[in-house]
């Protein structure tokens, strides 16, 4: 089956039986390594990129039900050479140790700030849990969350004051 | 494609002859320590007993450290990077020594080809032993540079200085690049013992926070870990195993296998069998397949019952840890008590992977192993070839805390591209089959009897802990997965325990007090229930959570206060200042009680009482109604020596400690007659974010000058601890076994 | 398929028959302030009764509507959506100004039992008084003796937003005059004690009828449909007698698994509301969990049906799952989701899947997909199931990964597949109903 969907803004068209999880067509056929196989069960969020704007777990999303639709991974987010704003937020805190889950957490903290920039810790704790993180750098990541949302505000506030 | 560190470094790969040199500089060596021993302290065995013990096997200085004509140093290690951020410092610790700045400076990790074999990355041995040869070697290539540009600058040795840009300065103001001395200038000699190391108060870049290297290309998506790694032509493979490690799953004909839709080759030999294709989801779908087939326990049932029950019945072998007898008063106070944890999984987030080729009769293996000399003996051993015939290079993979599936991954992968030469074959563990078959964290059991004297002093303390192995490593084909279900099978060698003072089971359990009377004893179970080997700090988590629990038991009859009966119980300065440190910075002797289910604890250990100290002081509520903890404040200090990278301890502490709540709280593998059931993350649940605690501060105590200290697995055995001495102090009511769960707590707590 | 409330003919029928209700009800509209009383002391209670009363209060359940998200246990202020609108639960903690710190035991009674608070106010169903007063005074009494030593959380409840009209509170006299029965559940002598103990519980403080039994147009259970099967929170609690689609496969072991662990091994996993339920009752001490699941197994088959239950459960020839997918009526007739079904399900559900080797239930053996009504197991797919302390069936949701056709056609297909029941209607629209009522 040949599937087109648009992945980081462009339109890519890929084939592979329509079973196959979306993490795999991203991994193997488009050689985008972000997205990681964590458990293929929905439950460690280590997979998780943007389906039409909301985090989803892409282990668990057939390429057979994205005909058409946007995906966003973390390298949509930004390079190296130009991170984006959270990502620059991690590197910053030093939000890593092994960092297998890091663009995971990435993509869903991405889809809290882009519906709610400025969460509360509280917020930012409950969206954050459908992910896991074995090495403990919860408290990193929370931190990164919430400076790329300080960044974020004071872009706003520039933004409202010109 | 390759991973981003080892692209950096294939880039800046500037002498054609490299490989070649540095062969050179590792051939003829007896080979180092072998994994049997990586988790323990290492003994010296090679030329000058003076050196360092990782340089003794390997004292030419090119075999660590070369210097291009350009002026940049590529250093060698046999260390790899875990996500402890080791690549980082020991860049750092190099950089340092040799007094260049650290964007100069590029490293390559264990790689059996290019780096000394400095064993395992394991037992917070890095630092110590890596980082301590890496430095002194360093220190000689200064030397030398700068007694090479003596004469090229046409002046006095003694006169000239290292810049910290890579420069060698004369006193009138001329200055030369270290390319052009080292263009001239041999490393092929020996590490002299004495060259005079930097001194801390002209530190340009140890001490600092230099951050990672590895993070900008994993917040942005970069080849990182050997699950991204791509070769031309790879194929997917996934091996076909029963549920759960004890068991056989009977399989379909190899004719009606082969006849499977996408099957690339289906490789079997003995009780080994594993499917290609060349799409993942293919194999996948099939091993899937040939899961849905009957599958039934081996042989013996699992023992059930507590985890008491289960290990004391085994055999076991006794061996006296600790006796000291001296007299004293007699005892007025007598405390007895059972302490015990059940057995862990290392629970990486990614599953075990590996990439083999087999290529001209020779094996290349990718692999995320901690003892990447290791994974080659293994291959070697297990396809009969010879060791000069298997490449092994490491890759980073998710973080591991121990002997995880990286080693049998990495035999599983070598025994399919030896089958199938010509293309390499990337293989992955699913997340089942690794909470099914690898090697566990150990289930321990201790039991304390202790006695004080009507001036509070300790005048007893006897001390049993029973155990599985805590260290399988394997070294040769008799260690892996593989190596027992080929038809020529090796069959598993016996289990031994690793001697004291690192011990395994028997890690920590010697206190580091000062007691008059001691009688420890471990109890070695050769042969658990289920496979078990190394996980992050080992024995001592139980060892450190029995004694620090016991203290604070004794404190709590005594009515004194737990600081104080340890203070007055150690006598080692540098323990009794990380107590102090720790107690200061956390407000211990100001806290307040905040009323019913709020509390406070500590915990206290050297680790291995050879390691880092670190003490872990807790501020919990519990609520009763549901058993859950909150942490309010988490607050440790820890002294690992001298500080190569601030923030890189700070970040292994906060790990270790939120991992060992992790542990102490919610995390149990469950089983029953015939196998684990811990499967996956609803059968086996970890700490996630909503239970992590409130705030999380680490004090590191400057300790300029000391040797470096390990510091990865210092606060798992006190953070635990900590835990149960404040649940004790919210609640009235002690936890003796972990997990410490809500289940566990509510029902002991919901009607007081 | 499901009936829906409609709350304009429901407001306006509640306000007639509570109108006319009301003439008659005039003599019990009024009910006196029970004078405060100094909240007692902790230590006054006996610790006996106080874990008795724990116990109790678990098969009760009070803490799961008494605790907001993320809230302090018992504080209240969760929100409870019901037909007539939201309100908000009570502060049952013992703070004086703001919980029930100074309630007498007469008062609390009268709360339990006739659903009227301290202050005389009448209080609204949401409180399952209609159960609650069948409960006896000793157990009341250990109850009131757990909440008076829980920590006192003062927190004040938001305001109930409610329907217009509703808000007075009169009004509710009348509604209990039609459908408060107060008095002890009645015994059947024929039947053994731990039989006539588990009808106690169930009637009385486990309000199972709360959410297993039909409400009618006013919010008043139906009494003579008792235990047919109700509706909470968005989810179908499944009817607890003969009618439940998968009677035959539950017997009063399986019940007690279930009602302990949230898992019956071979049939069902608690979603939903029900997850809450069985954490509650895993900490209940084994007996009162067996009367329950004695009395609920009866209720489910006749007595003599129960011996041969238990032997037959695990060879019910239900396990249509093996069959050769490609000839199977599902495939037939959903040619082009059985791919779907394999790559967003078939992780766990596919046979040779990690939890189908360790032997969670197939989804041959699922009740929801067996339902005459598919809300449930849309509302699994949407929302997933998580256990509410971490260890237990796990389900993610695909709300955000699936439309809503591509929800409709992997039900039908999983009920095409796994199940003999025939396909459920208006699928797609079924499914963005629901979407619909979870996005509220
Ligand atoms: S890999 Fe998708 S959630 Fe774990
Ligand atoms: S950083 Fe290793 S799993 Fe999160």
């Amino acid at each position: 089956m040949t599937v087109s969907l648009i992945v980081n803004g462009q339109r890519r068209t890929v084939s592979a039986t329509p079973d196959t999880p979306l993490l795999y067509v991203l991994r193997d056929d488009l050689e985008l390594n972000a997205a990681k196989y964590g458990c293929g069960l929905g439950q460690c969020g280590a997979c998780t990129v943007h389906l039409d704007g909301k985090a989803v777990f892409s282990c668990l999303t057939p390429i057979g039900a994205t005909q058409e639709r946007q995906v966003t991974t973390l390298e949509g987010l930004g390079t190296q050479a130009q991170p984006g704003i959270l990502q620059q937020a991690f590197i910053d805190e030093q939000a890593a140790q092994c960092g297998y889950c890091i663009a995971g957490m990435i993509m869903r903290a991405q889809s809290l700030l882009d519906r709610n920039p400025a969460p509360s810790d509280a917020e930012i704790r409950r969206h954050m849990q459908p992910n896991l993180c074995r090495c403990g750098t919860h408290h990193r990541i929370i931190r990164a969350i919430k400076r790329a949302s300080a960044v974020l505000g004071s872009q706003n506030g520039k933004g409202d004051a010109s | 494609m390759m991973p981003s560190n080892a692209l950096t470094t294939t880039r800046r790969n500037f002498l054609g002859g490299a490989g070649l040199l540095v062969a050179f500089s590792l051939a003829g060596l007896s080979s180092a320590r072998a994994a049997a021993t990586g988790e323990a302290e290492p003994e010296g065995v090679g030329a000058s007993s003076a050196l360092p013990d990782d340089l003794q096997p390997f004292p030419y200085l090119d075999a660590w450290i070369r210097i291009d004509p350009a002026g940049r140093a590529q250093v060698f290690t046999g260390k790899v990077e875990l996500g402890q951020g080791i690549m980082t410092a020991l860049l750092q610790v190099a950089a340092e020594e040799l007094d260049m700045p650290p964007h100069l400076v590029s490293i390559v990790t264990g790689d059996t080809a290019r780096t000394p074999d400095e064993g395992l990355t394991a037992a917070s041995h890095s630092m110590q032993y890596g980082g301590t040869a890496l430095r002194l070697a360093a220190a000689n290539v200064r030397m030398l540079l700068q007694r090479a540009a003596a004469p090229m600058l046409d002046t006095d040795e003694a006169g000239l200085e290292t810049t910290g840009e890579g420069t060698i300065r004369a006193p009138d103001g001329r200055s030369i690049g270290y390319g052009a001395v080292a263009a001239t200038l041999s490393l092929h000699v020996q590490a002299q013992a004495d060259v005079p190391l930097r001194q801390p108060a002209t530190f340009r870049t140890m001490g600092k926070s230099l951050p990672r290297l590895d993070i900008p290309g994993k917040v942005t998506g970069a080849v990182s870990f050997i699950q991204d790694m791509r070769l031309p032509g790879m194929l997917h493979a996934r091996v076909i195993r029963a549920p759960a490690e004890g068991m056989t799953l009977t399989l379909p004909s190899r004719t009606e296998i082969e006849a499977m839709p996408g099957l690339y080759a289906f490789v079997q030999d003995g009780d080994f069998a594993a499917v290609v294709c060349e799409r993942e989801w293919d194999a996948v779908r099939i091993m899937r397949q040939l899961l849905a087939g009957q599958s039934k326990r081996k042989n013996g049932a699992i023992p059930t019952g507590t985890i008491a029950d289960i290990l004391k019945a085994l055999p076991a072998q006794d061996y006296p840890i600790e006796k000291v007898a001296h007299p004293t008063a007699a005892a007025t106070t007598r405390l007895s008590a059972r302490y015990a944890r059940p057995w862990y999984s290392h629970g990486s987030i990614g599953p075990s992977c590996a990439i083999a080729e087999m290529k001209g009769g020779e094996l290349t293996i990718w692999s995320h192993s901690q003892g990447i000399f290791d994974v080659r003996r293994v291959a070697a051993n297990l396809l009969d070839l010879s060791e000069d015939k298997v490449h092994a290079i490491h890759v980073q993979g998710a973080g591991c805390y121990g002997q995880n599936g990286a080693d049998d991954v990495a035999a599983d992968a070598a025994l399919i591209a030896h089958a199938l030469p010509g293309r390499p074959v990337r293989l992955q563990w699913m997340r089942e089959q690794e909470f099914g078959w690898e090697p566990l964290g150990a289930g321990m059991v201790t039991e304390v009897v202790a006695e004080l004297d009507a001036d509070n002093r300790i005048v007893t303390w006897n001390y049993d802990v029973w155990s599985p192995p805590h260290n399988t490593r394997p070294t040769s084909a008799n260690g892996v997965l593989a190596g027992w279900e080929v038809t020529h099978a090796f069959p598993p060698p016996e289990n031994v325990p690793i001697p004291m003072p690192a011990g395994d089971g028997s890690r920590n359990s010697n206190p580091l007090y000062a007691l008059p009377n001691m009688d420890v004893n471990f109890h070695f179970i050769p042969k658990g229930p289920f496979r078990s080997s190394a996980m992050r700090s080992l024995g001592a988590h139980l060892n450190v959570f029995s004694i620090e629990s016991m203290f604070d038991e004794l404190a709590n009859a005594a009515g004194i206060d737990p600081l104080t009966l340890r203070l007055d119980h150690m006598s080692e300065p540098r323990a009794r200042a990380v107590m102090m440190a720790g107690a200061e910075a956390f407000g211990w002797q100001t806290r307040r009680p905040k009323g019913k289910f709020h509390g406070y604890g500590m915990g206290f250990a050297r680790y291995k009482n050879l390691g880092a100290y670190c003490c872990v002081f807790l501020e919990i509520s519990v609520e009763p109604n549901t058993g859950f903890i909150t942490v309010q404040r988490a607050r440790a200090a820890v002294d690992c020596g001298e500080v190569v990278n601030p923030d890189g301890v700070r970040n292994q502490v906060e790990g270790g400690l939120i991992q060992s709540l992790s542990w102490c709280t919610r995390e149990a593998i469950t089983h029953d007659a015939e196998r684990r059931t811990s499967f996956d993350w609803s059968s086996y649940p970890i700490l996630r974010f909503a239970d992590v605690p409130v705030e999380i501060d680490v004090d590191v105590l400057p300790r300029l000058g000391e040797p470096f200290l390990g510091v990865a697995e210092a606060s798992q055995g006190p953070t635990s601890a900590a835990l149960a001495n404040a649940l004790a102090d919210a609640t009235g009511v002690r936890f003796r076994e972990m997990p410490l769960s809500p289940e566990k707590l509510r029902r002991a707590l919901i009607a007081l | 398929m499901m009936r829906r409330i409609q709350s304009k003919a429901l407001l306006a029928s509640f306000s007639l028959a509570a109108v006319a209700g009301s003439v008659i009800a005039a003599a019990i509209i009024y009910a006196p302030e029970i004078k405060p009383v100094e909240r007692p002391l902790p230590t006054s209670f006996d610790p006996g009764e106080v874990a008795k009363g724990a116990q109790l209060a678990s098969i009760g359940d009070c803490i799961v509507c008494h605790t907001a998200d993320g809230g302090r246990p018992f504080a209240g202020a969760r929100a409870l959506p019901t037909p007539f609108g939201t309100l908000y639960s009570d502060n049952i903690t013992p703070d004086e100004k703001t919980g029930i710190g100074n309630w007498s035991f007469a008062a609390f009674r009268r709360a339990m039992v006739n659903g009227v608070a301290r202050d005389g106010s009448h209080l609204y169903p949401a409180l399952p008084y209609e159960h609650f007063t069948h409960v006896d005074d000793a157990d009341l009494r250990a109850i009131y003796a757990f909440l008076m030593t829980r920590q006192p959380v003062e927190q004040v409840q938001p305001k109930n937003d409610l329907l217009p009209g509703l808000g007075f509170r009169p009004l509710l006299a009348g509604w209990k005059l039609l459908f408060l029965h107060e008095g002890p559940s009645t015994r059947d002598p024929a039947r053994s004690a731990e039989w006539n103990r588990g009808k106690y519980l169930v009637e009385g403080l486990g309000h199972c009828g709360g959410c297993h039994t039909p409400r009618n147009i006013l919010g008043g259970e139906e009494r003579s449909s008792d235990l047919s099967g109700g509706i909470a929170e968005g989810w179908i609690a499944p009817a607890l007698d003969k009618s439940n689609p998968s009677a035959d496969r539950w017997d009063e072991a399986s019940l007690f698994d279930y009602l302990t662990t949230g898992i019956a091994g071979g049939h069902s996993a608690a979603g939903g509301p029900m997850g809450p339920v069985a954490e509650g009752l895993s900490t209940v001490n084994d007996a009162d969990v067996q009367a329950i699941a004695v009395y609920i197994a009866s209720r489910m088959k006749p007595e003599s049906a129960l011996q041969k239950a238990a032997s037959t459960v695990a060879t019910l020839p239900r396990d249509v799952a093996s069959q050769d997918p490609a000839s199977s009526k599902s495939t037939i007739a959903h040619p082009a989701t059985d791919t779907l079904f394999a790559g967003a399900c078939g992780g766990c559900h596919m046979p040779g899947a990690p939890m189908q080797v360790t032997g969670r239930p197939p989804l041959s053996a699922v009740s929801d997909l067996r339902m005459t009504n598919p809300r449930n197991a849309i509302q699994a797919v949407l929302q997933g199931v998580a256990p509410p302390s971490g260890r237990g069936p796990a389900m993610p949701g695909f709300a955000d990964i699936l439309t809503d056709q591509q929800i409709a056609d992997l039900l039908g297909y999983a009920r095409a597949h796994f199940t003999d029941a025939s396909p459920w209607p208006d699928l797609t629209a079924e499914v963005s109903a629901i979407r619909k009522e979870d996005a509220r």
